[in-house]
């Protein structure tokens, strides 16, 4: 099978050039059968590509151990789950994932524009298979999935323990759909420049494309922050590393491009920035793929070295040329129409939110590449930490989140003093109110940007929530429905604006869960006795005991041994609740640790035990290393007791004193290394993500009016047709 | 003023307001940022009183709990060989920590070792991107 994974990686990698040429072929002399065969080029890409995905997958899930990658990443203990997700969790898999995501939203994209934009597509086809020959080239010449090692050996190393948690499944396929969905962006911008149609048809498509990628990668980075909090030492839900800037920098621009092309839709301005921002955001989705891959930064993602930096070098420079060939070179089509009236209006708020989230991106670039830079100028490697992040980030995202606020209720064109005080009274008065109350109920006022933020936010919801309520007022009295039916109905009727106003909400949600829990976290690291306490945060902390089990393991990894520990949780004396942490020990397939020590010399995971409400986070971990080394003394001990004589007669030795040491532990439990933690309003985070997730979706579902003309255009055409032939 | 040398005066005030503000972050990012340094460039150049960023591997026998929650490990390069640097941590210890590991420390030089900030440990997301031809290396 392994062949026909290889041929079916080569097919693909020809028909990317044949749909390539196809389309270009098609565009210059107005063949429209061979635009026609471009396109479906994209659909086969998928079907090849499926091929060779699913032989992957069956090597995967049938553990066929002569398959490298599947040696080196699966192995006969992983679970079923972790197995088929395995395949991801290295270099050539995931590379693999990739282009068939790719293509997968490419053959979407090209499927719904199939009958507008005559004259882009072919361009774009063209751009979306070049992407795909880069990916399917470095398949087949840099990172074949499919090499073979004979004899195959009896087992694998195993998935990574610290990758066996539910969101191995869901964040690299999510955050790799949000990387390659910004391809389409760029590849109809590209075309829309080559043929020199940036015209409105062309926002309407790119807008939705845009929105897409940026849905898709800011899911695919909350459910990556959501992942990190859960693991002990990955920096909480952000870090700064540098493959979660990656992500973010383009997400960034995307949400700048998403604002300032409206701008160009209801006034025909900045088509050069607009242009430039789809370019570049695309183009910084393949610098964070290359950042992941390259092994040019110390990042905590990717330590090897890595051979695909050169190739990833020279795309980012086609791209960045190209673009900057294409905005020049077509800058008489991407003139102004009109000019900003005045810097009270809605299209200055836009702007300046574009130089704060441009200027934003600059930051976390600047920062990111630092260590590349700093090398080139002083010899030296050096990078800057999080404060120097947070430094710039925060005033920026306080501006951000004003703005999100201001934003939708200020007038296009050139507001006036009297909309003025009738549009921002209320959110003004909210600001207010909440000031009053950070100095008195809330107790935030020891942060003055969280003071500032909580500020803002009040502004946001208020400003939002008088434009809800003054829409609904108007739907109730015109519509005549019932309450909730008018407001349903007011958000049909325009859901771009409304999903935009849900995604305000939920942005101002979530930084308010940011600013609290960055700002007023309590976190401890401490060795607890059996009834030991600890107060972190006004909650106090008690070891009640420890927890052990032998081969049944809780969380279905495949962990031969799990220690834990109860933690009961009180405040002012009252039960909160209780904690279960445990760590999770795997086996070590080298047996370099002696007969008993291998059994859980390899990974060793912490699972976090949390309990979590709208208002605090309580959280406590046991640490896997530290808690393995306090049991070193018996196993060694355990591992001089088993002779080879023994082993051979009773050969399941070694398990019945690694379950006598497991008893000890429980009997004698050493002091348990703890990180215990409690912050406040964690959950409005995940809540506020799930907000502008809603919100994202009813922007981006086809309007109910939509369905309806599209419907209607083709009955017309079909009568058309018929009465044609009659 | 005519609208088209308003729109110039503006442009320039915007630009230079962005390259005052651009030039203030590049120097502050050159003034905060910790050398990023190999344990064979530690030895060769600590200073007392500097904050380093050390990468290197856990040295086999190096480790070592100690019962007040110390842990001391030494680091060498990546590359082996060399000399290695004798690190004491506190905090927490993320899970991949092994020998043979690779990971990253934020150290203050303290006599002859070198002492690490609590929880400055990283050794984050165990993703194998190594090159084609070896891919047996984490």
């Amino acid at each position: 099978m392994a062949v026909v994974g290889r041929a079916a990686l080569v097919l693909a990698l020809l028909t990317t050039l044949f749909g390539i040429g196809a389309s270009l072929y098609g565009a210059r002399r107005g063949r429209r059968e061979w635009v026609e065969v471009g396109r479906r080029s994209v659909y086969a890409l998928v079907a090849i590509l499926t091929v060779g995905i699913a032989i992957l997958e069956v090597a995967f899930i049938s553990n066929d151990f002569a398959y490298n990658t599947v040696a080196n990443n699966s192995s006969l203990t992983t679970p079923l789950v972790y197995r088929a997700a395995a395949m991801w969790g290295s270099q050539e898999g995931s590379l693999l994932l990739w282009v068939w995501l790719l293509s997968i939203w490419s053959s979407l994209a090209v499927f719904l524009t199939r009958n507008r934009l005559k004259e882009v597509v072919p361009y774009a086809v063209a751009v979306l298979l070049g992407f795909g020959t880069f990916f399917t080239s470095l398949l087949v010449f840099f990172a074949t999935p499919f090499g073979q090692t004979s004899p195959a050996p009896q087992n694998g190393v195993g998935l990574d323990p610290l990758l066996r948690n539910p969101a191995m499944i869901i964040h690299p396929p999510m955050l790799y759909s949000g990387y390659t969905f910004f391809a389409i962006p760029f590849a109809f911008a590209v075309g829309a420049l080559i043929t020199r149609r940036v015209d409105a048809e062309w926002i309407q498509v790119a807008r939705r494309f845009a929105l897409a990628s940026w849905l898709f990668l800011g899911v695919g980075v909350l459910l990556g922050a959501r992942w990190a909090y859960y693991e002990i030492g990955w920096g909480g839900y952000w870090g700064w590393d540098p493959v979660e800037n990656a992500a973010l920098m383009p997400w960034l621009i995307s949400t700048a491009f998403l604002h300032s092309i409206m701008i160009q839709e209801k006034r025909g301005m900045l088509k050069i920035w607009n242009a430039s921002l789809v370019l570049g955001a695309s183009t910084l989705a393949i610098f964070g793929t290359f950042l992941v891959r390259s092994g040019v930064l110390q990042s905590i993602h990717a330590f090897g070295a890595s051979t695909l930096g050169v190739p990833f070098v020279l795309l980012i420079a086609t791209m960045v040329a190209g673009s900057i060939y294409l905005v020049v070179s077509r800058r008489d089509v991407l003139r102004s129409e009109h000019q900003l009236d005045s810097l009270f209006s809605r299209e200055a708020a836009f702007m300046l939110n574009n130089i704060v989230l441009v200027g934003l991106c600059f930051v976390i670039f600047w920062g990111t590449v630092f260590p590349l830079i700093s090398q080139a100028f002083t010899g030296t490697t050096a990078s800057v930490g999080p404060p120097w992040f947070d430094r710039y980030t925060v005033p920026l995202a306080l501006v951000l989140v004003l703005l999100s606020g201001i934003g939708p209720v200020i007038p296009w064109r050139r507001a006036t003093l009297a909309n003025a005080r009738r549009n921002f009274a209320l959110p003004v008065a909210a600001s207010v109110a909440m000031l009053i109350a950070a100095y008195t109920v809330v107790p935030i006022s020891s942060s003055v940007p969280t003071v500032i933020l909580f500020c803002a936010v009040a502004f946001v919801f208020a400003s939002v929530g008088q434009e809800f309520w003054r829409g609904w007022r108007v739907r109730r009295a015109m519509s005549g429905d019932s309450p909730p039916l008018a407001l349903i109905s007011m958000v049909r009727r325009n859901q771009r604006r409304y999903g935009g106003y849900i995604v305000h909400l939920g942005i101002a949600t979530l930084f308010l869960g940011v600013a609290a829990s960055a700002t007023f976290q309590h976190t401890h690291y401490v060795n607890l006795d059996r009834g030991q306490s600890d107060t972190v945060g006004g909650f106090t902390f008690t070891n009640e005991g420890p927890t052990a089990a032998i081969v049944d393991d809780p969380s279905g990894t495949g962990a031969l041994l799990t220690l834990g520990a109860v933690v009961r949780v009180s405040r002012d004396g009252r039960r909160v609740t209780t904690l279960r942490p445990t760590a999770e020990y795997f086996a070590d397939a080298s047996g370099a640790e002696g007969p008993v020590g291998s059994l859980i010399g390899g990974d060793a995971v912490s699972e976090l035990a949390l309990d979590s409400t709208w208002r605090r986070d309580i959280s406590a971990a046991i640490n896997a290393v530290p808690l393995q080394a306090s049991l070193q003394g018996e196993i060694n001990y355990a591992n001089k007791l088993v002779t080879p004589k023994l082993l051979a007669q009773q050969p399941t030795l070694p398990y019945i004193l690694l379950a006598i040491v497991a008893r000890n532990y429980l009997r004698h439990p050493p002091p348990a290394p703890l990180k215990l933690a409690s912050s406040p309003l964690v959950m409005w985070l995940w809540l506020g993500a799930l907000i502008v997730l809603f919100g994202g979706l009813i922007a981006i579902w086809p309007p109910p009016g939509a369905v309806r003309r599209r419907v209607r255009a083709r009955y017309l055409a079909r009568v058309a047709q018929d009465l044609g032939r009659a | 003023m005519n609208s088209s040398r308003k729109r110039h005066v503006r442009l320039v005030v915007s630009l230079t307001l962005a390259v005052a503000l651009a030039s203030g972050l590049v120097y502050t990012s050159f003034s905060a940022a910790d050398p990023a340094l190999t344990p064979t460039q530690l030895l060769a150049r600590a200073q007392p009183g500097v904050t380093y960023q050390l990468t290197g591997t856990v040295v086999a026998g190096s480790v070592r709990h100690r019962a007040d929650g110390v842990l001391d490990f030494s680091l060498s390069d990546r590359a082996g060989g060399g000399r290695s640097v004798p690190v004491s941590y506190t905090g927490a210890v993320p899970d991949p920590f092994r020998v043979g590991r690779e990971l990253i420390v934020t150290v203050n030089k303290s006599g002859n070792s070198f002492v690490a900030q609590p929880n400055s440990m990283i050794t984050k997301c165990p993703s194998k991107y190594v090159a084609a031809p070896n891919p047996k290396s984490t």
